[in-house]
């Protein structure tokens, strides 16, 4: 197994998440070069993501990489009954680098227990997704110029959001303050209150939403609250509004906060909210594509300094 | 007819595993592997015990078990007893262990999980042994040894 798969952040030191931020912004100064030219990356979409497959296609096409793979799981062969090892077996002859994204949990971890070449998890089914995670721990520490002790609110659906999960287990090394603010139908699970009570991570919960609860807030981090998660859809009815980030409740923000959202965005964030310093989900949006070239630059073995000496800088 | 005669034969030299729940018994025997084996095998179901309500017991001569394979039957039975028997005598008794790590022997109940999909083996380490609690290595699923499936 090549050690440079990247499966999950949760095993990282700070260390190593911080080097993977500086070089972010090495990319972020210059995301065009020709670093990754004569290498080959495929990105396998087992299961459809079109944000996430543009966003690693266009970091490793900045690169100067060539990009192979499928978009649209109908068109693989695993809908004749391929199993997942024949395809990466197959591809690994082909690229120097698999991103793959499947409906299956666990089945990036095994991918790369059999590939020859390494694989970046995109997505496996609810379990991790770590390229969001390493670009929200970019676009916090770009928007607040450190990580450390931040006081971070996630809104909406804690209960299956995956990205907010995992944020809580790359945030432990930072001393970070969370503050919960969910229905009772989607509040933080206990196994991860858990982890944060186990890890020294300090928490608060709310049911409330208003200008209030989130004076406080360094990060407000809002999550869809999505209608297929209820079985009552009155409850649906009942909670959906109330976790809608409404421009008159930023009046008492602080002035540093900043609005994230792993997009696509429904029915969370007033369009209004758009034009205001706060919003920075588009600039997060975009903190993916550098987060993505710095992670295919690490899975390759391209270390910071080679990219700090890099001579293949497209002006 | 003596009030201590075996209700099982007893074997010149093999292993004996006592203490067996009864409703546990078939899954030793698959654990084992002892459905595949030539050697001569002994078994009682249903038998009454001092220690248990009912036990059962398997005696299989001129087997001798590593600890790998004994510690497996710890997924369901973690309080069997086994013993060594060499020449008719009781020459070793031991005691099953909770592995750190169960390879390709129990389910994973999530039905998500890549190891219920693709032709490959489950992998779980134990990470509470006291509450018996597993965690699958490739979806993070925790399950309770209680309720646990093998395959």
């Amino acid at each position: 197994m090549p050690t440079n798969s990247l499966i999950t952040l949760a095993g990282y030191s700070k260390e190593k998440l911080m080097y993977l931020i500086a070089m972010a912004q090495e990319f972020e100064r210059h995301p065009n070069r020709k670093i990754l030219e004569g290498r080959i990356v495929a990105t396998l979409f087992f299961e459809p993501s079109t944000r996430t497959r543009l966003s690693f296609e266009t970091a490793a096409n900045r690169l100067g990489a060539k990009v192979i793979g499928f978009s649209d799981p109908k068109v693989t062969s695993g809908t004749k009954g391929e199993i997942l090892k024949d395809t990466i077996m197959m591809v690994s002859n082909y690229a120097d680098l698999i991103v793959m994204r499947h409906f299956l949990e666990g089945a990036a971890l095994y991918a790369s227990e059999v590939s020859p070449v390494p694989i970046i998890n995109a997505g496996d089914g609810a379990n991790q997704h770590p390229s969001q995670t390493m670009l929200d721990l970019y676009t916090i520490y770009q928007s607040q110029g450190t990580l450390e002790n931040l006081e971070i609110h996630l809104v909406g659906d804690l209960k299956y959001g995956r990205t907010v999960h995992s944020l809580l287990s790359a945030m432990r090394h930072f001393n970070p303050c969370f503050h919960f603010i969910a229905p009772d139908e989607l509040a933080m699970p206990e196994p991860y209150k858990k982890y944060c009570t186990a890890n020294g991570i300090r928490f608060t919960e709310h049911k409330d939403f208003n200008s209030d609860t989130i004076s406080g807030a360094d990060i407000l981090y809002m999550t869809r609250v999505q209608k297929e998660r209820f079985s009552d859809l009155m409850e649906y009815e009942q909670v959906k509004d109330a976790y809608l980030l409404k421009g008159d409740m930023l009046s008492k923000a602080r002035p540093n906060m900043k609005i994230l959202h792993p997009l696509p965005r429904v029915n969370e964030i007033e369009y209004c909210i758009d034009d205001t310093p706060y919003a920075y989900y588009f600039q997060q949006a975009r903190n993916g594509l550098y987060a993505r070239q710095a992670l295919i630059c690490d899975a390759l073995g391209i270390t910071l300094e080679d990219i700090r000496n890099d001579k293949t800088i497209l002006k | 007819m003596s009030a201590k005669q075996l209700q099982i034969a007893a074997i010149e030299n093999g292993t004996v595993i006592d203490h067996i729940p009864s409703s546990k018994l078939f899954q030793v025997v698959r654990l084992l592997h002892l459905d595949e084996t030539t050697e001569t095998v002994s078994m009682g179901y249903n038998m009454s015990s001092r220690k248990m309500r009912s036990k059962a017991v398997v005696k299989v001569a001129n087997r001798f078990f590593t600890d790998e394979e004994l510690n497996r039957l710890a997924l369901v039975t973690p309080d069997v007893t086994l013993v060594i028997i060499r020449n008719y005598e009781v020459v070793e008794k031991k005691q099953v262990r909770l592995p750190e790590e169960i390879i390709g022997l129990v389910k994973c109940s999530n039905p998500k999980c890549i190891t219920n999909n693709e032709p490959m083996l489950t992998r779980f380490s134990v990470i509470n042994p006291a509450t018996g609690t597993l965690k699958c290595h490739y979806c993070n699923h925790e399950e309770e040894l209680e309720r646990i499936k093998l395959l």
